[in-house]
């Protein structure tokens, strides 16, 4: 069987995207190489190109979609457990109650 | 036919429609009855409901008259009969004085108060939708160009695959229409959150390029003075499902239905595109409101990307609903009009699929219904801006 791929939107990202559903530990093709999975990915979600530290911005279709909030493997799951929004955030705002509001 | 030409019907004002409907249109939830009844009496006029038209003032009433009138002029409407209660904030009579304005179309009004209670309401309003409907029944479509089209685009229930395949694919559409002539709306403002800075480069003059920012940083002000996280409202929790996790992520991938054409204007919700091109209508993100917007602003047709699925639809203008995912569009084949997935799985490219859109788009325009119709869809959602007093 082909092995499964990542689409790669712009080459300044440093995250891929899961063209279908891939299993921890599995290998998968991504822009000429191949990249080791940490975590299992569902169809759709983002993987780390490269080792991503925390408070560094992410990149996907070239432009800023947040920052890493810990350290990121390489070939792991980027989502909500370890990637925050800059942007709408009425919780950063000085005195804000948060989300218990 | 020929190429980028449609079947429609032409109206007094010069626009032309998709649709040739008789609307009941409520300008206040206690005529909602009203008109849903007399719907089932002049068989074949379609009609609305929602909660709002009183205890509204200002900005906000402004808002929601606009909205109303702006419903009833749409070209796909042939005639119009505004229901009252007679005396609520939103009057009925200075809709249907707007409506028949705008557009020379036949406007009836029929007020509960003035008819003497539901019963005798219902009546008025089934009979003047009755007349109307016989004389809509006579008109006949004619060829008329693409560039006569008002495109509304939006994205809900997206995932992850919505910025590559569907939303991309909606975009080449734009492009196309845009190129013939037409007008494509952009819209679902706080959905832009993100991606303003590549919409403001595409500016067609930097006084739009200064509104982009404008309606940005307003919307996200707002976000900000609530003290919450905007996550989990937006991105949803099924955006997140699929694979959206920030706000920024999910409007980069939705500004790609804009295409890649200059951006000509911003406009306010519900009104009329003053350009042809690109222009963006500042709506809330909300699918119903934005969609009832759109068509506000003379959107006769609608395409709508979908990641998790949606049923949307609206009586008055047909909604293509475009799947982003082959799994979505086999679940949801109901309400799913058309497959971008291949896309995704790499066996067709985004302008092979834009392609096949378009001809579905034409299809569509010229009388072919869409799920939504078929099903009977026709949410309506006022945005509202103020306090219910």
């Amino acid at each position: 069987m082909a092995m499964a791929s990542l689409l790669v939107l712009d080459a300044r990202d440093n995250v891929a995207v899961a063209l279908e559903s891939l299993e921890a530990g599995s290998r998968a093709r991504v822009a000429g190489g191949a990249l080791e999975l940490r975590d299992a990915v569902p169809m759709g979600h983002k993987v780390a190109l490269r080792a991503i530290a925390a408070g560094e911005q992410v990149l996907k279709y070239g432009a800023v979609i947040g920052r890493a909030t810990v350290d990121i493997a390489q070939g792991a799951h980027v989502h909500v457990h370890n990637l925050e929004g800059l942007r709408g955030r009425g919780d950063r705002r000085p005195g804000a109650s948060g989300q218990d509001g | 036919m020929q190429p980028d030409h449609f079947l429609g019907y032409r109206r007094p004002a010069g626009d032309v429609g998709v649709r040739n409907h008789v609307l009941l249109l409520p300008t206040i939830t206690c005529a909602n009855q009203v008109a849903a009844s007399a719907a089932t009496l002049a068989r074949g006029a379609v009609f609305v409901t929602h909660q709002h038209g009183c205890g509204q003032t200002g900005r906000d009433l402004e808002q929601t008259m606009r909205t109303f009138i702006g419903y009833g002029s749409n070209p796909n409407v042939y005639g119009v009969v505004v229901c009252g209660l007679g005396c609520e904030a939103a009057s009925a009579r200075i809709v249907a004085e707007g409506i028949a304005r705008r557009g020379g179309k036949p406007v009836e009004l029929v007020l509960i108060q003035e008819s003497g209670g539901t019963l005798r309401a219902i009546e008025d309003a089934a009979r003047a939708a009755a007349w109307m409907l016989q004389d809509a029944s006579e008109l006949v479509r004619e060829q008329v160009p693409v560039s006569e089209l008002v495109l509304g685009t939006e994205c809900g229930g997206s995932d992850a695959c919505s910025g590559i395949s569907a939303n991309p694919a909606v975009g080449s559409v734009a492009d196309r229409l845009v190129d013939a002539g037409g007008t494509v709306l952009l819209a679902e403002t706080t959905e832009l959150i993100g991606a303003e800075h590549l919409l403001a480069e595409r500016a067609a003059r930097p006084e739009v390029a200064q509104r982009v920012y404008e309606v940005i940083e307003r919307y996200e002000r707002e976000i900000l003075a609530t003290g919450y996280d905007m996550r989990g409202g937006n991105p949803s929790p099924g955006n997140m499902a699929g694979g959206l996790t920030t706000i920024e992520e999910k409007s980069l991938g939705a500004a790609h239905k804009a295409g890649t054409r200059p951006l000509m204007d911003v406009i306010p919700y519900a009104t009329r595109p003053k350009t042809r091109g690109l222009v963006w209508m500042d709506t809330p993100g909300h699918d119903i409101e934005q969609l009832t917007g759109m068509v506000a602003g003379g959107a006769q047709v609608v395409l709508f990307t979908t990641g998790r699925g949606t049923p949307t639809g609206c009586c008055i203008a047909p909604v293509l609903k475009i799947a982003t995912n082959t799994a979505t569009f086999e679940r949801l084949r109901d309400n799913t009009d058309v497959d971008a997935g291949a896309i995704v799985a790499g066996t067709a490219s985004v302008e092979e699929v834009g392609e096949r859109l378009y001809g579905e788009l034409v299809r569509t325009c010229s009388g072919r219904l869409t799920r939504a119709e078929v099903l009977g869809h026709q949410e309506f959602g006022l945005w509202r801006i103020g306090p219910t007093l």
